[in-house]
């Protein structure tokens, strides 16, 4: 697939909901090949081939909580249903929920731990951070992929959140 | 092992990763790909093999930053790098704010900027243009983001059309994802002390 081939199911432009007149669609027809990246980015930090130890129920629940941390619901919809696809239930489902902290499985406390501290006050992040994930029986492979899926979700929430300021005053 | 940076400073350093890098000699033709080692190009930075871990991931994330740092049309290179100062100050990543600061010094033979941005830090008063950008970038970065239609506004004032916002938009938000690897992966640390 070429790198500029907008997929069907775009999810920043059906997030931003830009109409086909404005002059902010007009400046994205000049950005498609980021567009189709984003989205291909999207995919690969969601729903890869090899998810690791993270499984595609995991990564849209947290997903869904750093949205809500972010306070973009409609994003926290969107990966609602991608944790719906993907069968999330029990501990894994409750990720999605920024004010459930305590978990039963260690694992699933310290990947909640670094979603909100990642979404939210990355600045404070130090060498004990990380460490606390590999205590939790968290391999370096698998904090690499958290580490890209809460970093990925940081950027494309700000690329929407974006789109949605210059119509709004376009 | 040597003291991590905890001040901005345009002087790049060395960046020490907190988890295990690939290892190139068991690296599979996957990583391999992403990594665009051949066999006259087999230096690779400890940052991109402790990305390499998650090759999907670092294969589409590659092509991406480079279109949008350097893509032709809409903003110039010394406001996209504006912005990636401005979000990697409100994530006090060091070393992404040293490679962004020197770069926009470079780009606009200017140092008073950052001299500012270094000093004031998210509150730096610079000239008309520069302001609103760094100021939406910065805006952009908190979590949830604080920028308004107002400094949108202030955007267009400083006259920005709307393809140059947009990539304002995308460089700012780019860094919002590049802080978080750079920052939370691994510690700054200076380069006389690193090769000591």
């Amino acid at each position: 697939m070429a790198s500029d081939t907008l997929s069907d199911d775009d999810v920043v432009l059906r997030e931003a909901a830009i109409p086909a007149d404005s002059p902010v669609q007009a400046a994205l027809s000049g950005r498609t090949d980021i567009l189709a990246m984003t989205q291909k980015a999207h995919d690969a930090a969601l729903t890869p081939v090899d998810p690791g130890g993270l499984s595609h129920a995991l990564r849209a629940a947290l997903a869904v909580r750093a949205a809500r941390l972010h306070g973009e619901e409609s994003l926290a919809a969107h990966y609602a249903s991608l944790m719906a696809a993907a069968g999330a239930e029990g501990e894994v489902a409750a990720l999605a929920e920024p004010a459930t902290k305590d978990f039963a499985d260690q694992r699933l406390a310290a990947f909640a731990a670094y979603t909100d501290l990642a979404s939210l006050a990355p600045k404070d992040a130090t060498e004990a951070d990380i460490a606390a994930l590999k205590a939790a029986g968290i391999g370096d492979a698998d904090i690499v992929r958290l580490a890209e899926l809460t970093a990925f979700l940081a950027y494309q929430f700000r690329v929407v959140a974006g789109l949605k300021l210059m119509q709004a005053t376009a | 092992m040597s003291e991590t940076l905890h001040d901005f400073t345009v002087e790049v350093p060395l960046w020490r990763p907190r988890v295990q890098p690939i290892d190139l000699a068991e690296a599979t033709p996957d990583q391999l790909e992403a990594l665009k080692v051949t066999p006259s190009n087999t230096k690779v930075s400890d940052y991109v093999l402790v990305l390499a871990n998650d090759v999907e991931t670092l294969k589409a994330r590659t092509p991406l930053f480079n279109a949008i740092m350097y893509n032709r049309g809409g903003l110039g290179r010394s406001g996209r790098e504006l912005g990636a100062v401005g979000a990697s100050v409100v994530n006090r990543c060091i070393y992404c704010a040293a490679v962004h600061a020197s770069r926009y010094n470079q780009l606009t033979k200017t140092e008073d900027h950052m001299q500012a941005v270094f000093a004031e830090g998210e509150a730096a008063t610079l000239p008309p243009r520069e302001q609103a950008i760094y100021a939406f970038a910065v805006k952009l970065s908190k979590t949830p983001s604080e920028a308004t239609e107002a400094d949108m506004r202030a955007l267009r004032d400083a006259g920005l059309n709307d393809e140059e916002i947009l990539d304002l938009v995308l460089s700012s938000a780019l860094f919002g994802w590049a802080n978080r690897l750079m920052h939370l992966l691994g510690d700054p640390v200076p380069r006389n002390a690193e090769e000591a």
